[in-house]
């Protein structure tokens, strides 16, 4: 529990925080920096609202100590450019209440990062771990589909503000 | 104080600011605010108001006094009033209401803020256009009836003049407010938002993540709390040893919550909170309480016992709640079936837990809430604090999807008091757990069907029903349904058969019950989409066909002399009858499209059933496969709504895919369930959401209707259960009665 000085690259700007190295992700930016696009749905990482990039790969936040994270970069949806992929969700006005929607992109740019035109399986699989109570899964996998093949850096930051 | 921004909550001080300072706007409505006494002075008397502002830039800002949980509600209200005024929508900015009598109700449940909105919300539009074209006529000296109102500008055709609505808001705003019987309404054709698929408001901050939610709010100096809430409801802390959760770093105080008094209604349950300067602390400390419970009345509860014992009292007489025709005496065995119905325990599972902060000073109580009834927050932490409400200034987060739970404020008046308690901001986040573990849950039912079945007829019905009511919650010792609950799918299907006799029995309460998206429709839609398939079975029909025929000739059944008052959800049948004809439409429609698809391959078959509900007809259809090993895919579903006039018919479809996903987690897999008083399932591992990869092919069909507004949020949801359980019949010739079918099946 002992609090220690820790450096945090996020979205490409460099944090200091006092913090226990074992204080899930999840919580240190949302609480300690202010970074609320990333949410808790269960903390145990089954329903995937919480997920980031570390160095590019999707990680639950909820499960991610900041022990795990230094030294790394990390993504999360304030930093997520990936223009494509929203123009999709627009198009295919994929949100209900919107509450997993950051999870549901993070997921989903992570997999086109990996697999340019993913087939079904491959969304499926890239998916699964992203509840939506809402009922957005039919649009969510229209709008990969859509987004798919269209070159972009999706694993890219933007810089932004905490 | 506070840095909440995202969702445009502006105070009244706030829109002061626009306008007021700057000199220019103009602020319209039945019963204005403070900024309007031209209004106030005009109609005291009316109760939905200041939904329209306009300023010198010509920017409209709308007012949406309901919550928005996913249904698209900050879209649609603000389209309605847009559409009406003959606003241009990309100067529209959609102000969130506080909570505030004068808007009327705000409590969003009931799939009803467009059903009972619509007509005020175009009203509201109107009588802004009507001032703004005064304006108009006599700043160009021409008559009114010359000019035309369009895209945030008032036009006088004849000399090409034209004014735009900020040009005119101030003039305007010192007009009288036109009295509402006088305003012209457009006709439907004329509509240029109503009917239109905008993009919902906060598309933009949901992709860059600063929507804001009730979870996401922080205020300046806040402290974090986590509740350990009575594991069984009625028990209260009898022993508490806080030592270890105080020496957790970040810990500030540990504090101990009253439990209810009487019946739960909206109070908090009690229990100890841990405040901490951040979520992961509190969450610590939490975890290093030793907490001593004192027994129950409700310890003993098992709801597997209690499913046993409510499906027998099913098969015995009840209460009679409805009795069309003579009841029957005659069941002949080779003309009689029967059928035991049953739905477990279920929680809205909502992917935000409760949510709430609040700041509670000598002056007042400010709330920040994810909470779909601002105004019984309002009152219920007024309440609690010993405040008057107007003392007590109620936000509205975004909702991280409500279903229902969100229409009880007890988390709201927990933060309040732990705010007040510890002298600082608080805000309180319940963990998946506690949402399931503490909930407001959707009632265990079990449900009995009897049929006398003829050659050429259904001849009678007895159904029962039974399960704990919503009403233990706010009073207690009730032990029987309400008739409130009654109408909810249980004695307002109007079936044209000549003896058909309707039941309730005792159920007594063991824990919270509420309210979830399409309340007792649930279970009753349940009952009566598998008895009326089992039926066809019996009659050699199709189901299709046997709806059209119990269905009868196409009527408007006012259920007079069946010993009732049908609450038909606040409407008059006048305006929202119960139309035979409107059901067999929508069964039409789902039967054409099913026929136009391939025919079902070995092992997989159809399902279908149909249900009025919150006034809008929905009829499902779903193609399920059953393998050998018994693992269960559902393929497809086809789903058809008629809610009469749509607003966004694009939010309507969402709603009717979400509505789909919502009943196949009913359906295949959701249950809460009791052992010795306590909720055994803690988060999704067991209690498991559909997931994308189970999700079907959604085809919706929206069925074209010039009628009013009628509910688009959760009627969807009942069909989607049976027509999965008949299409099993279809597809195996396993007839399945009890939920959820991860029992019977691999999901």
């Amino acid at each position: 529990m002992s609090q220690s000085k820790l450096g945090l690259k996020i979205n490409g700007k460099d944090y200091t925080l006092d913090a226990d190295p074992n204080m899930p992700v999840l919580w240190a930016i949302r609480d300690l920096l202010g970074l609320t696009g990333t949410k808790y749905g269960c903390g145990a990482g089954l329903c995937g609202a919480c997920t980031i990039h570390v160095d590019g790969e999707p990680a639950r936040a909820c499960l991610t100590s900041l022990k795990q994270v230094q030294g790394k970069q990390v993504t999360t949806i304030e930093g997520l450019a990936a223009d494509g992929l929203k123009q999709a969700w627009r198009d295919n006005n994929v949100p209900q209440c919107g509450y997993c929607q950051a999870g549901q992109l993070m997921s989903a740019a992570a997999l086109l990062s990996q697999y340019p035109q993913p087939n079904d399986a491959q969304i499926e699989e890239a998916m699964v771990g992203n509840l939506c109570r809402c009922g957005t899964y039919t649009r969510i996998k229209a709008a990969i589909k859509q987004a798919s093949g269209k070159a972009e850096r999706v694993d890219s930051t933007m810089e932004v503000e905490a | 104080m506070s840095q909440f921004s995202a969702v445009q909550n502006f105070s009244r001080r706030d829109v002061l600011k626009l306008f007021g300072a700057a000199g220019g706007g103009l602020a319209l409505g039945a019963s204005g605010l403070a900024w309007s006494p031209m209004a106030l002075a005009q109609n005291g008397e009316a109760r939905l108001n200041l939904f329209i502002a306009i300023g010198e830039d010509d920017k409209v800002y709308l007012t949406c006094h309901r919550s928005e949980m996913g249904q698209g509600i900050r879209t649609g209200i603000p389209q309605v009033l847009a559409d009406e005024l003959g606003a241009d929508w990309d100067k529209v900015v959609v102000v969130q209401g506080l909570a505030d009598k004068r808007y009327g109700s705000q409590n969003t449940d009931g799939s009803r803020s467009i059903r009972k909105g619509f007509d005020k919300m175009r009203e509201m539009g109107a009588m802004a256009r009507t001032m703004l074209e005064q304006a108009a006529a006599e700043r160009l000296k021409v008559p009114v009836s010359e000019l035309s109102t369009a895209n945030n500008e008032v036009t006088h055709s004849a000399s090409g003049r034209s004014l735009s609505f900020g040009e005119l808001a101030l003039a305007a705003a010192k007009l009288p407010l036109p009295e509402a019987s006088g305003l012209k309404l457009k006709s439907a054709k004329a509509y240029t938002h109503i009917g239109k698929g905008h993009t919902i408001v906060d598309m933009e901050a949901i992709l860059d993540g600063s929507a804001e939610y009730g979870y996401d709010i922080q205020l300046e100096n806040m402290l974090y709390a986590s509740i350990v809430r009575p594991p069984v409801l009625g028990s209260k802390v009898a022993k508490l040893d806080d030592k270890a959760a105080r020496a957790v770093a970040g810990v500030v105080d540990v504090i101990t919550l009253p439990g209810h008094q009487g019946a739960p209604s909206f109070q908090p349950l009690g229990g100890v909170a841990v405040l901490a300067t951040n979520s992961w602390s509190a969450a610590q400390g939490r975890k290093a309480l030793k907490i001593t419970w004192s027994d129950s009345p409700n310890d003993g509860h098992d709801s597997s016992a209690y499913l046993a014992q409510l499906k027998q009292a099913v098969q015995k007489p009840g209460k009679a709640v409805r009795q069309q025709g003579e009841q029957s005496q005659s069941w002949p065995a080779d003309k009689t079936i029967e059928a035991v119905y049953s739905v477990p325990y279920l929680a809205h599972a909502m992917m935000e837990p409760p949510a709430a902060a609040a700041s509670v000073t000598d002056k007042g109580a400010e709330i920040w809430a994810s909470t779909q009834t601002p105004q019984s927050a309002q009152g219920t932490v007024a309440a609690a604090l010993g405040l008057k409400a107007e003392q007590v200034t109620v936000h509205v987060t975004l909702l991280g999807g409500g279903f229902g739970r969100k229409s009880k404020p007890d988390f709201c008046v927990e933060a309040a008091l732990l705010s007040q308690k510890s002298g600082r901001p608080v805000k309180v986040c319940w963990s998946r757990e506690d949402e399931l573990q503490n909930g407001y849950l959707h009632a265990i039912s079990a449900q009995y069907f009897k049929a006398r079945v003829g050659d050429k007829a259904v001849e009678a019905i007895l159904q029962r029903t039974g399960f704990p009511s919503i009403s233990s919650t706010f009073a207690e010792g009730v032990d029987e349904p309400s008739a409130s609950e009654l109408d909810l799918g249980f004695v307002d299907v109007p079936l044209a058969i000549d003896s058909l006799r309707c039941e309730s029995v005792k159920a007594s309460a063991h824990t919270r019950i509420g309210w979830m998206r399409s309340v007792c429709n649930i279970q009753h839609g349940f009952g009566i989409g598998v008895f009326v398939d089992e039926l066809a079975s019996k009659r050699g029909l199709d189901t299709f066909t046997m709806w059209r025929e119990l269905l009868g000739k196409d009527r408007l059944e006012t259920f007079s002399d069946q010993q009732f008052n049908y609450g038909n959800y606040g409407e008059t049948l006048e305006r929202h009858p119960v139309d035979t004809a409107r059901y067999k439409g929508v069964i039409s429609a789902v039967e054409q499209k099913v026929k136009q698809m391939a025919k079902p391959e070995a092992g997989q078959g159809w399902g279908f059933a149909a249900h009025r509900s919150f006034t809008a007809y929905v009829a499902a259809a779903s193609l399920v496969e059953v393998t050998q090993d018994k693992q269960l895919k559902v393929l497809k579903t086809v789903i058809a709504i008629d809610a009469g006039t749509l607003v966004n018919p694009d939010r309507v479809a969402s709603q009717l895919e979400g509505a789909v996903m919502f009943g196949l987690s009913i359906a295949l897999m959701g249950r809460i369930s009791f052992k010795d008083g306590r909720v055994e399932q803690s988060n999704f591992h067991d209690y498991p959401l559909l997931r994308l990869s189970q999700c079907p092919e959604i085809e919706t069909i929206l069925v074209p209707s010039m009628a009013p507004p009628a509910g688009v949020g959760e009627p969807g949801v009942p069909p989607i259960a049976p027509s999965i359980v008949n299409a099993i019949f279809a597809a195996s010739g396993m007839r399945i009665r009890d939920l959820p079918l991860s029992d019977h099946f691999k999901i």
